[in-house]
């Protein structure tokens, strides 16, 4: 069976998306619950995507590899990395208050990317990390990008379930408590540093997953392909556009703004030849636009958070 | 006429109304004391009459003008003051420094005020060039009513002047409201220190749950057995 | 000996240029209470506006009064147009736009000059010998220019009413709108000596080394560590912050690969924030 035209681009849409889609998820139980400013997404993605494609990739003299382990522990392996970086260097930032979190991710974030780019021999450095296997890739046709596809919309579903019930549980109050009212809950004996800490590593290995599951959609990686505003900005804004505090909204606000990010990608595309090599700006300028009317007109984003045991946000 | 008539005010924080019908009177060079309970909403009053909590209902006139809307900057150029309870001097700057911001919006005669300020606390004048986050919570406390003295305000806002200062600093503090009342400034003051307070006063009101209780001259107060045993304890 | 004493000395320009871009994250973060992640692709304007100037003829000197002018201007438009209406809300939303506001000015400049290296004079400039250690004159100028506008922050600061006011809605906002402080003057100008001290710092950056559309962006995670050693809010310690990392980051290379310079700028900040939160002044 083969896809092309249009249904492929459906497909090629729908798994990108999807990919975003649990990083928004991720995203959102950091800053949406837990209100931790994570601005090195980027990093957890790149961690994740590079475990998961080291250890499953045969051996190679460009790289560490020949692990050769199945796609599903690829998966695990790329949660328990970005969750072990974000456990680093959530320990150390929790107690101080949230810019310094930003500011940290954001180093954090650098540091893995120069990281990946300098340490050729664990990475690829700048050439990238290819071969990097998809499951079910001897199939013929387009079943391999159909089947990953299903698999992909099939994590986003798991994540959706899982951050559901996580919420709704003991610790996920304590959780939401801790959002609102942060002196009432330590008051109440509440591990409120511990709570939060936790939440931030299940974000991050969350967007762990993410990275991987996105390094064996392309089969090749490279440090380009985490660049901060791919895979850090475009996800706040999906997350605000959807609606933050909301995982459904995580979710819409994530194939909501790839498509949007798409739509630039066809228009720019049309743009006389000589301006191509600046589409990639335009693009940045017009989504970052965008944001910033969607901040000053409509922050709570399209589905705004419910209003059951989600009161207002404490002002600062 | 008064000068500041507080009318039937409700008002508090967020959605939570803590004066439920709150009416006070000042008139022209009185002293008028507040007192109550914790959570009778003393302070709250005095913030909402300088436009820092919002006036829900009610009036709040100064001098005539309703002023229940309009911001702090605002009222205070009408000759109005306010001396915080606590976080009421800017650490960093030195003493000289706070009464020059005091005197901000002033066009002209700043040095001038600030040496009737230094006449009125000496022990200012000693300490100008240090900052204000290093001095002594009494001498602090000066530089915060001095601040507020800059611009020559009809009416001062004292919340809890005496607060943790030593029983001899307490007298001076009051000391000098008598000296700064003397000059012709109304002075409206929350105080915990009730019964100095009200002996100190013209006039007193008894808050309770938002509204004023009790009102009277402050000796009167003083010797009411009810206010006595409720807050004065015995 | 020789070579540690060059690199100290490469270690205080850049350190000067690092210093002239923390004092105005810090004035910003102390007195309108938010990290702004857009300052350093404000370094990026000031650089660029100055290579407009010097494009229609005038002398560099002059050109640089002109970006501070043009990125003052900017950076006013961007608070009176954005982040104006947003700082009713938390400070969290001015840091997330601040964010998407360093990606549209980053954006915009590659737009319209491309995303090449671009110089203000072409040629390489030779280095002065003294002492035995090399000093190129733009370095020279550099660090005379960061002295001065230094000296004048401090002037404007301590004898000014305004620079008064700045510190004093710096250490206790509400007071100073109860003395009945102007709030809004305030905030305008600290946009405009922050915003001047930014491309105070672009200028000389792309003077020392080139422009580029990344040229701030790429140095901010070290202005914000310098701003942090400092103690964040005291525009002071930012001095002493500054020239902390910019001689760290040049001596680094001694034993690290230069890729990994902004790594030693992240691992002092790291260090700075286990150990002592408020920096070594102790900020807010």
């Amino acid at each position: 069976m083969e896809i092309s035209g249009f249904a492929g681009y459906l497909v090629l849409f729908a798994t990108f998306a999807g990919v975003y889609a649990v990083l928004a998820l991720g995203l959102n139980l950091q800053w949406g619950f837990a209100g931790q400013f994570n601005f090195g997404i980027a990093a957890f993605f790149a961690v994740g995507a590079y475990t998961s494609a080291i250890l499953t990739t045969p051996p190679s003299p460009t790289h560490l590899g020949g692990f050769g382990l199945p796609f599903l522990l690829g998966l695990a392996a790329a949660a328990v990395t970005s969750g072990a970086l974000a456990l680093l260097v959530g320990a150390i930032t929790i107690r101080l208050r949230t810019d310094y979190l930003a500011i940290a991710t954001i180093g954090i974030a650098e540091i893995v990317r120069l990281f990946l780019k300098n340490e050729d021999w664990l990475t690829g450095g700048v050439r990238g990390l290819s071969g990097i296997p998809k499951p079910f890739a001897d199939l013929d046709g387009g079943w391999p990008v159909l089947i990953y596809m299903i698999l992909v919309i099939l994590a986003v579903l798991a994540t959706y379930l899982f951050l559901e019930r996580a919420i709704s549980s003991p610790w996920g109050r304590v959780l939401r408590a801790t959002r609102e009212n942060e002196a009432g809950a330590a008051a109440a004996g509440k591990n409120v540093n511990r709570v939060r800490l936790e939440a931030f590593v299940i974000g991050s290995a969350i967007m762990g997953v993410a990275g991987g599951l996105f390094a064996h959609f392309f089969s090749f990686i490279s440090p380009e392909a985490f660049d901060p505003v791919f895979a850090t900005f475009l996800v706040w804004i999906m997350l605000v556009a959807g609606g933050s505090g909301n995982n459904r909204g995580a979710v819409l606000g994530a194939f909501a703004i790839w498509l949007v990010w798409s739509g630039t990608e066809i228009l720019t595309g049309r743009l006389p030849a000589d301006m191509i090599t600046q589409a990639g700006a335009i693009r940045v300028f017009l989504v970052g636009l965008m944001f910033q009317v969607i901040l000053l007109l409509r922050p709570e984003g399209i589905l705004p958070e419910r209003p059951e045991g989600h009161r207002a946000r404490p002002r600062d | 006429m008064s000068l500041l008539e507080v009318d039937d005010i409700h008002g508090g924080y967020g959605g939570v109304d803590i004066l439920q019908g709150l009416s006070i009177r000042v008139g022209p060079g009185e002293i008028v004391v507040l007192i109550g309970p914790n959570g009778a909403g003393k302070s709250t009053a005095m913030k909402a009459v300088f436009g820092l909590v919002r006036v829900r209902a009610g009036h709040v006139r100064f001098k005539g003008e309703d002023i229940a809307d309009l911001s702090p900057d605002r009222i205070v150029r009408r000759g109005m003051g306010y001396v915080p309870q606590e976080y009421n001097v800017f650490p960093s700057l030195t003493v000289r420094e706070n009464l020059e911001m005091g005197g901000f919006i002033r066009k002209a005669g700043v040095a001038a005020q600030i040496a009737r300020v230094f006449e009125l606390f000496p022990p200012l004048a000693e300490a100008s060039q240090r900052p204000a986050g290093e001095l002594s919570g009494g001498q602090r406390q000066m530089v915060a009513i001095g601040r507020a003295l800059m611009l020559a305000p009809d009416l001062l806002l004292l919340d809890e002047p005496t607060a943790g200062l030593s029983p001899q600093f307490v007298e001076t503090i009051f000391a000098k409201l008598r000296d700064i009342n003397a000059l012709g400034v109304a002075v409206l003051m929350v105080e915990h220190n009730a019964k100095q307070a009200l002996a100190f006063a013209d006039r007193g009101y008894v808050l309770s749950m938002g509204q004023a209780r009790h009102e009277g001259p402050g000796p009167t107060l003083l010797d009411d057995p009810h206010v006595r045993e409720s807050f004065l304890g015995g | 000996m020789i070579d540690l004493l060059q690199l100290l000395l490469y270690g205080v320009v850049l350190g000067c240029i690092i210093t002239l871009g923390a004092i105005g994250i810090s004035l910003v973060f102390g007195i309108l209470g938010f990290a702004n992640f857009a300052h350093g692709d404000l370094m990026t304007v000031g650089a660029y506006l100055a290579l407009v100037f010097v494009g229609l003829g005038w002398p560099l000197h002059v050109a640089f009064l002109g970006a501070l002018a043009g990125t003052a201007v900017v950076a006013v438009l961007v608070d009176q147009f954005l982040y104006r209406h947003l700082r009713r809300r938390s400070s969290v939303v001015l840091v997330i736009s601040s964010l998407g506001m360093a990606l549209m000015l980053r954006s915009l400049i590659q737009l319209v000059w491309g995303p090449d290296n671009q110089v203000y004079q072409p040629g390489i400039q030779l280095p002065i010998e003294f002492l035995g250690l090399r000093i190129k004159p733009n370095q020279i100028v550099i660090v005379g220019g960061a002295v001065v506008l230094v000296a004048a922050l401090h002037v404007f600061l301590s004898r000014t009413k305004m620079g008064k006011a700045m510190r004093a809605t710096a250490d206790n906002r509400d007071l100073a709108q109860t003395a009945g402080i102007d709030i809004g003057r305030v905030v305008l100008w600290t946009w405009i000596i922050g915003a001047l001290l930014a491309a105070a710092a672009g200028v000389f950056l792309a003077m020392d080394t080139r422009l580029h559309p990344f040229m701030g962006r790429n140095i901010l995670l070290a202005i914000f560590a310098a701003a942090i050693l400092g103690g964040i809010g005291k525009p002071y310690g930012a001095i002493a912050g500054g020239l902390t990392i910019g001689i760290a980051e040049e001596m680094s290379t001694l034993v690290l690969s230069p890729a990994y310079k902004s790594a030693v700028a992240f691992a002092i900040m790291i260090a700075m924030l286990i150990f002592r939160p408020t920096g070594l002044f102790g900020g807010r």
